[in-house]
């Protein structure tokens, strides 16, 4: 329907022009129309970003899934010099962008109640980050991909420090300045690359399809890719470089914490999936039992440390590491199973995660704490919300039923193949998974309400309702019936394997290797 | 006849200017002079900017080989013109608050740009020498304007005691090279070099020319003076002092190197490498405290220069290109944030500490998210265009195999980005505490106007245009 429509341009415009018109507005606004602005803009912003999730719907109705190759390409003259407008979605990427089509109408409807100044401003930056976060998973040429991955930071550090919690200024420089560390050596090796291709080619070119033709000696592979790892993980975040995640949590508005964890999380992995398999395959290989190494210790460790917090948003935090410990443990698998199941994993826990901050924003609304002390006994005060916690929460240990599950049994059944050391440590932190979300459940949910308090607190209200129940629905659709997913994803990821396999110039059967 | 004249066009049409200038003063009313003078000098700057290329971007020699013309000079001149026209605009309603209004400054700044112009168009050394001190002699005067201020008299003192340093250092080099390859012009000078080699002494030379040159960038160790001329000097005119004498000596500074120098290009690459290296952590650990804007932005522009360096130790037409790209970039960044400066008036004078600014995007939503804007440009965050002075200027070097040089300089912007952070922060999660005065619509018109350039080029092939071509042609002239 849309193969002669520019759509993801379009898609990431729209949210642009949502930001450009509601910024105009409010510069238009006299001060007594002030209130009206700051009513009207969280609707405006809806609809934007409602018209976004419905195109990006009919992006994936659209897809051929069967085609691993790129599709829905556009190409436009821009820099010059090999750096020009590409974009595209595969299989891959094409989920998440539907995705992050879907957060942004969440949040916008949470914060229109939650968020209590300078609303219209708080929209702006909501809508240029979505802007930004599609243009990540649609970008073709290495610039625009660093662009879109960079600026991403601009927005989230205005919410985290406008609209934070108490320490916000220290979590939000963090985030800025970790992220940062991270993706300039990128830059480096980007620009390396893109030199790279005028000296091999004959032309540079900084299309990031073309650039896996690359032929780069097993040496500076190892040193490109540690610095796109050094981005990677650091957006991941994988232990230890995972310090500014629970910060940023923590101080981040409700709706933050979603889009940090549901969405800007998933930026990792991705770019490990886009480029450090594909154009470094020797290092990928090389360094793999690094990530394991470090998988591990971040799926068992953070497990540990999550256990013990006393801060709600912080254990989630925590547990996102965990979970994404999965991701790169799966996705250094170079095998079918383990790939999907970091794919998959990463889906769910986009809205797993996102569903738990939203639990943690229903209460914190209420009583404007965050201490798992102060609760207790909820399931009597509201019952609906325990209902929805408890779903998320079971989500989130992996219970079979929901999209938690399939994740993380794919990427162990991978990382078994491969080393089954690495799947039993995995294995563990399943356990110690289930150890600190129970915990937070029995603590604040079941108990007996000691604190008085609690008596005033009221059970979901009709949008909360709507919010969780709509992440409920994909949660369990996603656990009984994974193929959506799956079937979406598997050519372009067999391709991918298939590339890496041809690509490495050591012996290609690494399972039977090891 | 007319092809040397064209040749001549600019800095004749500056010379006869200020001559011109100062005759017409007298038939103006005394409290006339100094608008009418700004608006002459206005003019005549935009025309001295574009005169190379009304009259078809004549090449060749000028006043008997004193001067090389080519595109490499009008492009500098069209930024240097361009640039010293937008800081005389903006130092109108600062002079006129502070009672400075006074005719000469518009001389000064043609006297300045004169020498500008014979700077980026030398070659000779003492075509160099002289374009040098006519700039800086006019700019000593500029630091010390408000000569009943303390501050300001100190800045000019203490600029023009070291910058007479630097010249002297800088004479010596030239002086060395001359007597070792007894050639003042540069071509000659080349050819020696290309045909007997390097020897010691013109080692010496190249190393003292280019110390000299450095403290004319302000390029750490010879940063001294920056942060105190900065603070001190009046804020337009520090404006100016970051915007083209820096584009000016940078140029300069390209046209040695790759003009007579050329065979030395194993030589200055380190010395070019190394205070690139300095200069951008000096300038980024040093910004890290500072509370006066002006001083933030003095170490701003010492780091921003090390970047700038980065591109030109790779030595090839293609850095060559990235310099002229992100000095081009930080010219225009400079002017916009100085006009934001001098924008923000409170009820008992300028805004100076960073602390003013809190609260900004409550109290001025607009400016506070054009101040942004220039924060992340300088910070080199995509999508503003600082980033692509970055991508360009980084880009040479990696492909001369300079890779760790840039990571050094990436890092250095990852401490750098720490200040400028704290600048947005104060404006955007801090309670507002002063109020500010409105603005002049020229300064309003100059900062929104370069916010939306650094905001919006990248959405249109500006490299495509052009300026592209001419980049290119200019960075040729030099290296081929």
């Amino acid at each position: 329907m849309f193969s002669d429509l520019p759509i993801l341009p379009i898609l990431v415009a729209i949210p642009i022009l949502g930001a450009l018109f509601l910024a105009v507005m409010s510069r238009l606004t006299r001060a007594d129309g002030y209130e009206q602005m700051e009513r009207n803009a969280p609707r405006t912003a809806l609809l934007v970003s409602l018209i976004v999730l419905i195109l990006s719907i009919v992006l994936v109705f659209d897809f051929d899934a069967s085609n691993p190759a790129m599709q829905f390409e556009d190409q436009a003259a821009w820099l010059g010099g090999g750096i020009d407008f590409r974009m595209g979605v595969d299989g891959i990427s094409v989920l998440f962008i539907l995705l992050t089509a879907f957060l942004p109408p969440l949040c916008i409807l949470a914060s229109q109640v939650s968020v209590k100044e300078r609303l219209t401003d708080y929209m702006i930056a909501f809508l240029i980050l979505e802007a930004l976060m599609i243009g990540v998973f649609c970008a073709l040429d290495l610039i625009l991909f660093y662009i879109f991955f960079e600026a991403v930071l601009i927005p989230m550090f205005i919410i985290i420090g406008v609209w934070g919690g108490k320490d916000r200024v220290y979590a939000s420089y963090k985030f800025f300045l970790y992220t940062l560390l991270g993706s300039v050596l990128m830059l480096a090796a980007i620009l390396y690359l893109y030199a790279q291709s005028g000296v091999q080619f004959g032309e540079a070119t900084t299309d990031m399809v073309k650039l896996r033709e690359l032929d780069i000696s097993s040496n500076i592979q190892a040193w490109l890719w540690l610095a796109f790892f050094a981005s990677f993980a650091v957006k991941m975040p994988m232990w230890p470089v995972h310090t500014w995640l629970p910060d940023a949590h923590v101080q981040a508005p409700t709706a933050g914490s979603v889009i940090l964890a549901g969405i800007l999380l998933k930026l990792g992995g991705y770019g490990f999936l886009r480029f450090s398999l594909p154009y470094f395959p020797d290092a990928s290989l090389a360094f793999a039992p690094i990530v394991f190494l470090l998988s591990v210790i971040a799926i068992i460790y953070t497990s540990l440390v999550a256990y013990r917090q006393n801060d709600m948003k912080k254990l989630i935090a925590y547990s996102s590491v965990a979970h994404m410990g999965f991701v790169t443990m799966g996705i250094f698998t170079f095998n079918l199973q383990g790939i999907q199941g970091g794919l998959f994993q990463m889906i769910s826990h986009g809205l797993v995660s996102g569903a738990l901050f939203f639990c943690v924003g229903v209460v914190y609304d209420r009583m404007h704490t965050r201490e798992i002390a102060f609760y207790g006994g909820l399931v009597k005060r509201m019952p609906i919300f325990a209902g929805f916690f408890l779903l998320f929460t079971m989500a989130n240990v992996g219970l079979p039923g929901t999209s938690g599950f399939v994740g993380e049994i794919l990427t162990m059944i991978g990382a078994y193949q491969v080393n089954p050391w690495v799947a039993a440590g995995a294995a563990l932190g399943m356990i110690l998974s289930a150890m600190y979300a129970l915990h937070l459940y029995r603590e604040t949910v079941f108990g007996e309400q000691v604190n008085e308090k609690l008596d005033a607190i009221t059970d979901v209200t009709g949008r909360e309702a709507l919010i969780l129940g709509l992440l409920a629905i994909f949660t369990i659709l996603l656990g009984v019936y994974p193929a959506l997913v799956t079937d979406i994803t598997e050519p372009a990821v067999a391709q991918l394997i298939a590339d890496f396999n041809a690509d490495l110039s050591v012996a290609p059967t690494l399972s039977e290797a090891r | 006849m007319f092809q040397a004249i064209s040749l001549m066009a600019p800095e004749l049409l500056l010379a006869t200017q200020t001559i011109f200038v100062v005759l017409v003063t007298l038939l103006v009313k005394d409290e006339k002079q100094a608008d009418v003078m700004r608006v002459v000098a206005i003019i005549m700057l935009v025309i001295f900017a574009l005169i190379g290329f009304l009259l078809g971007r004549p090449q060749g020699l000028a006043f008997n080989g004193m001067l090389r013309v080519d595109d490499f000079g009008h492009y500098a001149k069209l930024i240097i013109g361009l640039g010293a026209a937008l800081a005389l605009i903006f130092t109108r309603p600062y002079f006129k608050a502070e009672g400075l209004d006074r005719f000469e400054f518009s001389v000064l700044m043609l006297y300045a740009v004169l020498g500008m112009s014979i700077m980026v168009s030398a070659n000779n050394l003492l075509a160099l020498y002289i374009g040098l001190e006519l700039q800086t002699l006019a700019l000593y005067i500029m630091a010390a304007f408000n000569r009943d201020s303390l501050r300001a008299s100190e800045a000019g003192l203490k600029y023009f005691v070291l910058g007479a340093i630097s010249s002297g250092l800088l004479l010596y080099g030239a002086s060395l090279i001359y007597g070792f390859t007894g050639h003042l012009d540069f071509d000659g000078i080349a050819t020696v070099i290309a045909d007997d080699g390097m020897s010691v002494p013109i080692i010496g030379g190249m190393v003292f020319m280019v110390c000299g040159l450095a403290f004319k960038i302000s390029a750490a160790p010879f940063h001294m003076w920056t942060p105190d001329v900065y603070e001190g000097s009046p804020t337009p005119v520090t404006g100016f002092f970051a915007s083209a004498p820096k584009f000016a000596a940078m140029a300069l500074i390209a046209r040695v190197l790759f003009g007579p120098l050329e065979g030395a290009f194993d030589q200055w690459q380190q010395v070019i490498a190394s205070i690139a290296i300095i200069s951008m952590f000096v300038g980024a650990v040093g910004a890290l405290s500072q509370t006066n804007i002006k001083r933030l932005m003095a170490y701003s522009s010492i780091a921003n220069m090390g970047y700038a360096l980065v591109p030109l130790a790779a030595g090839t037409a293609f850095g060559l290109q990235g310099m002229l790209i992100f000095m081009t970039i930080y010219v225009i960044t400079s002017i916009g944030v100085f006009s934001a400066i001098l924008q923000m008036r409170i009820r008992n004078g300028m805004v100076e500490q960073i602390s003013d600014l809190s609260g900004l995007a409550k109290t001025n939503r607009g400016m506070a998210i054009v101040m942004t804007v220039f924060m992340f440009s300088l910070m080199g965050i995509p999508p503003l265009f600082g980033f692509f002075g970055k991508v360009f200027a980084f880009l040479p070097a990696i492909q001369a195999d300079l890779w760790w040089l840039v990571v050094a300089a990436l890092i250095a912007s990852v401490i750098g980005a720490f200040y400028y952070l704290r600048v947005i922060k104060t404006m955007w999660f801090d309670e507002p505490t002063v109020e500010f005065i409105d603005a002049p619509a020229s300064l309003r018109y100059i900062t929104t106007g370069v916010a939306l350039i650094l905001g919006l080029l990248v959405f249109f092939g500006v490299f495509t245009l052009p300026l592209r071509d001419l980049l290119e042609s200019a960075s040729l002239a030099l290296t081929s």
